[in-house]
């Protein structure tokens, strides 16, 4: 039993040490902004993009609305407070002129996404994914663009649309999240660097996944980054999003905002697999990710589905949310969270009715180890005049050791009688029964737990279109495997 | 800092007022942890004032208006309140209880006896008699389990409570008779009253406590009580709690219980009636084995407000904890359940579960509820849910067509929702009574009485729904 115990530990050891795989630095030259956060910086960055007046005035606007905030600390996280001063707004590869085709990009950085495991080129023929690169806030190339023309869908770098397309983006961005909404948001609204764009026209069905990748390379820089997705009326897309960043001891920030806008019998369904860096085992650096997600299901019979997988960020803070205005919209939640180590997860959703008939299904499967936290906080709010509405959350929690920890803050608020709403949690460690029995097959305890981890997370895995869900199954796999306590 | 927002209310004035004022009454006499406990907290409550809405814990719950009230703070005992205690009786039909009462905050015994000896030992009576009569129990008790646990108001109950009840079960002694607690308001005036209750289990023990909240007339009031209850090793509890106040009056109850090694407690918390009602329980485990089972079920209908904030700690390993909190809310009824389940390291073969259950009769009721989890062990079974819904459309149905009226098929159902915590009261006596008064209640007919509540419950007419049972 000892030596079982110690065989367990020693699996345990040699799994939760595994280095992050995507830590490496990338040498491409980069323009930095300097240090710190005043209004010169937000005019900086401003003028840098070439950014047309009622921009920079918007950005004004939510920088000084910034100042008057406090930093939020109700999640149930704790790190040390963030020095905001200390941060470089504005990193931008080095512009060389546009780019044409693959072979002009520099060499370097087709390599780095070699290392990503998402070579454009190989994307291109395979996945028929077109993918819109974010590298440190500025967004390097689009593929794809002209298929996508010929719909009429617009997918570009958000100071492409900037440029191009003012009064979509004059139109829209803010009109969810608005620059007051939080602490976080405000201070994107200010800084907000690069991101994607993209619109769907009425009754287009996008042919293929849209993607982006963002990446944080250059230290000391936060990134910044801004997605405003429209679908007009009877129109779909699925938009995949991944995310990865270096290796480095200091304590990188993120902060984003994604803003959806869902027009009658549209539909947008949003996919992300976050893997940013988590940290060393002791708990050293990694990013500190400050997310506002939020989709507006504005017609009637839309719908918005999240699904995330989150293995990475030493500190997660996102809710991906679905406010249900149109009738018989549809909000779903799929959310796998993964903590190790030091990492700590306060994640979930929100959804709230205000239409008529409208129905949400939040599924949370969160998985903890190592010395981790890993929280599912989420708000169900049926509002007086949403007569019928329907909701079922389930939450489960694994633990795996007896170092973390696994909470859930589930807050349901009802006004209306018609409305039908569930909640159901468990929390438990992983089946001893299950084990014993893939060990008794000669299937050996590291795998033995990724696949039953797998099985667990399956329910939302098969959400995730097909690339994605292969290198989610690998990220859960390597972040897990072999954890029993 | 947070306290330069914050306006300060007329009853907060007043309240600090009338400690300075009393201050040489509160402390004289009592023994040193009560005053150590009286200054602390008022310390406490200057820093941080009453709760408003802009506390997480609070956020539903708005006591504003009781705040800029006019309450009579200070009340003590006249013969006329004494002669409304003398008229007032209680009988549960079938159920022998002892029965202590607690007029307009202040114990009252009409043999005029503060402290009894019953047999076997059991001490019970008025806490400040206790306090001198038995020092030695308020050195090891008093304040062990609530101390340093303060929001704004039960600051204000450990800063100025008058008086409470001391409960005294020694090792090893089992009472038979259930003692029940009756707490009276009755005054002209509008009052506000703090009491504090120590229950104090020993080894091996039994207790099974009724605690009645009842209001006579219809005067404006505001009751804050704070119970300490502390159960020894193998010692069982069972604590009824029945609420059934009127619509203008505000009551707060804090309770404290705290667990020792293979201990038992089950609570059952029942709220009838009352304007604002919140009730929060905290159950910690402080010893391996322990097992507490907490039900609460609340009726309300009209204004009134009903708060349950439930708080477990799973401090040490190999405890079992179960929750089972259910509400019928109708008109513009508004409910709160936030439960709370805490397993904390190594606290290693926890099982702990939680359910709330709500049915909102109204497009103008609603409810809120938060079933927390915060977890830090592994091998734990937990556990929550909660559901918000209406009554099934297909078993009224079903009912209707075989000659049930539309309006008994509703309450029948509404009663088998409830029965599931009323089942698990282990009294019979006691439970056909509050299953007759949650008929009543769910019939518009339980009034304020003007006796206890419990009294109303006629036991020779037995309640029945109209069900032509030829048709069925």
């Amino acid at each position: 039993m000892a030596k079982d115990k110690q065989n367990k530990n020693g699996v345990l050891e040699e799994v939760t040490s595994s280095e992050y795989k995507y830590g490496f630095v990338t040498d491409i030259e980069t323009e930095t902004a300097p240090m710190g956060l005043n209004e010169d910086i937000v005019r900086f960055i401003s003028a840098k993009k070439n950014e047309p007046e009622w921009l920079l005035e918007f950005r004004l606007i939510a920088f000084r609305h910034w100042l008057t905030l406090d930093e939020p600390n109700w999640a149930l996280i704790d790190y040390p407070p963030i020095n905001f001063q200390n941060i470089i707004y504005y990193a931008a590869p080095k512009k060389k002129k546009e780019l044409e085709s693959l072979d002009e990009v520099d060499p370097e950085l087709l390599d780095t996404f070699n290392k990503l495991g998402i070579s454009l080129e190989e994307q291109k023929m395979l996945s028929g994914v077109a993918v819109d690169v974010v590298m440190d806030s500025v967004s390097v190339k689009t593929t794809f663009q002209d298929t996508l023309a010929k719909h009429g869908i617009i997918f570009c770098s958000f100071s492409e649309a900037v440029q191009n397309h003012p009064d979509l983006v004059k139109k829209y961005m803010g009109s969810i999240v608005p620059y007051k909404d939080n602490y976080y948001a405000a201070l994107n609204s200010a800084v907000f660097s690069d991101g994607s764009f993209c619109f769907i026209p009425k009754g287009v069905r996008c042919p293929i996944e849209l993607s982006t990748y963002f990446r944080i390379n250059a230290a000391n820089t936060g990134q910044f980054e801004r997605t405003l997705i429209v679908a007009e009326a009877g129109s779909y897309v699925s938009y995949l999003e991944g995310c990865t960043a270096p290796q480095r001891d200091e304590n990188q920030l993120h902060a984003a905002i994604v803003e959806i806008l869902v027009m009658d019998d549209a539909e947008v369904k949003y996919s992300t697999v976050q893997n940013w860096y988590p940290g060393n085992k002791n708990g050293k650096g990694g990013v500190y990710n400050f997310v506002t997600k939020r989709g507006l299901c504005q017609g009637r019979n839309s719908k918005i589905s999240w699904t995330q997988v989150e293995t990475g960020s030493a500190i997660t803070w996102k809710y991906p949310s679905c406010i249900l205005k149109g009738d018989n919209s549809i909000g779903e939640f799929y959310s796998v969270a993964v903590t190790n180590n030091y990492q700590q997860a306060d994640t979930g959703t929100k959804m709230i009715h205000i239409g008529k008939n409208t129905k949400s299904t939040i599924i949370s499967k969160g998985i903890s180890a190592g010395k981790s936290n890993n929280s599912y906080r989420g708000l169900v709010r049926v509002s007086k005049n949403a007569d019928n509405a329907r909701n079922f959350s389930q939450c489960d929690s694994l633990l795996l050791g007896d170092q973390c920890g696994a909470h859930t803050f589930p807050y349901i608020k009802t006004a209306n009688p018609t409305a039908i709403v569930e909640h159901e949690a468990t929390t438990s460690k992983i089946s001893e029964d299950q084990l014993f029995y893939c060990q008794q097959r000669g299937i050996d305890s590291e795998k033995a737990i990724g696949l039953i981890v797998n099985g667990y997370a399956k329910e939302v895995l098969k959400q995730l279109p097909m690339e994605f869900a292969v290198e989610a199954q690998k990220l859960l796999a390597i972040t897990l495997e072999g954890s029993v306590g | 800092m947070q306290k330069n927002y914050k306006k300060s209310f007329l009853l907060e004035q007043n309240l600090i007022h009338l400690f300075k004022e009393k201050k040489s009454e509160l402390f004289g006499n009592c023994h040193p942890k009560v005053a150590l406990s009286r200054q602390q907290a008022f310390d406490d409550f200057q820093a941080k004032g009453l709760p408003t809405t802009k506390e997480e814990s609070w956020k539903n719950t708005n006591l504003s208006k009781q705040y800029e009230d006019i309450f009579q703070l200070d009340n003590p005992l006249t013969e006329l309140d004494k002669s409304a205690g003398e008229i007032f009786q209680c009988d549960i039909h079938g159920f022998d209880t002892d029965v202590i009462s607690m007029l307009n905050g202040w114990y009252y015994s009409p043999e005029g006896k503060q402290l009894q000896i019953l047999e076997n030992g059991i001490v019970v009576g008025s806490i400040l008699e206790a306090q001198k009569a038995y020092p030695e129990y308020f050195d090891s008790y008093f304040d062990e389990i609530a101390k340093g646990r303060n929001h704004g108001l039960t600051a204000v109950n450990k800063a100025l409570f008058r008086d409470g009840i001391f409960i005294y079960v020694p090792d090893g002694v089992e009472v038979e008779k259930s003692i029940q607690l009756i707490n009276i308001v009755n005054r002209d005036e509008k009052m506000m009253i703090n009491s504090r209750n120590l229950i104090i289990l020993g080894k091996n023990s039994k207790l099974s406590f009724l605690h009645c909240d009842d209001s006579v007339n219809h005067n404006p009031g505001f009751i804050n009580t704070l119970t300490e209850i502390y159960i020894g090793e193998n010692a069982c509890l069972d604590l009824y709690k029945l609420q059934n106040i009127n619509n203008e009056t505000a009551l707060l109850n804090n309770t404290f219980i705290k667990q020792e090694l293979n201990s038992r407690s089950k609570v059952n918390v029942i709220s009838l009636n009352g304007g604002i009602i919140r009730n929060e329980l905290n159950v910690e485990f402080s010893g391996e084995g322990a097992d507490a089972d907490l039900n609460g079920i609340y009726l309300m209908d009209h204004e009134q407000h009903i708060d349950n904030q439930v708080f477990v700690n799973h401090a040490v390993p190999n405890c079992n904890s179960s929750e089972l909190f259910k509400g019928v809310l109708d008109d513009s009824a508004s409910g709160v359940f936030n439960g709370y389940i805490y397993v904390a390291r190594d606290a290693q073969n926890t099982n702990a579960f939680q359910r709330n259950n709500n049915i909102l009769m109204k497009s103008t009721a609603k409810i809120d509820t938060q079933p927390f989890l915060e977890i830090y062990a592994d091998d734990v079974k937990c556990s929550h849910g909660a559901t918000v819904g209406q009554l099934d459309e297909e078993a009224l149905f079903y009912m209707m067509q075989r000659g049930i009226s539309r309006q008994d098929a509703y309450l029948l159902l509404m009663y088998a929702f409830t029965a599931e915590v009323t089942g698990k009261i282990s009294i019979e006596a006691l439970q056909s009574n509050i299953e007759d008064m949650i008929k009543k209640r769910l019939r518009g007919e339980l009034a304020i009485c003007e006796k206890c509540v419990l009294h109303c419950g006629h036991p020779d007419i037995p309640l029945e729904f109209e069900i032509d049972m030829s048709k069925v």
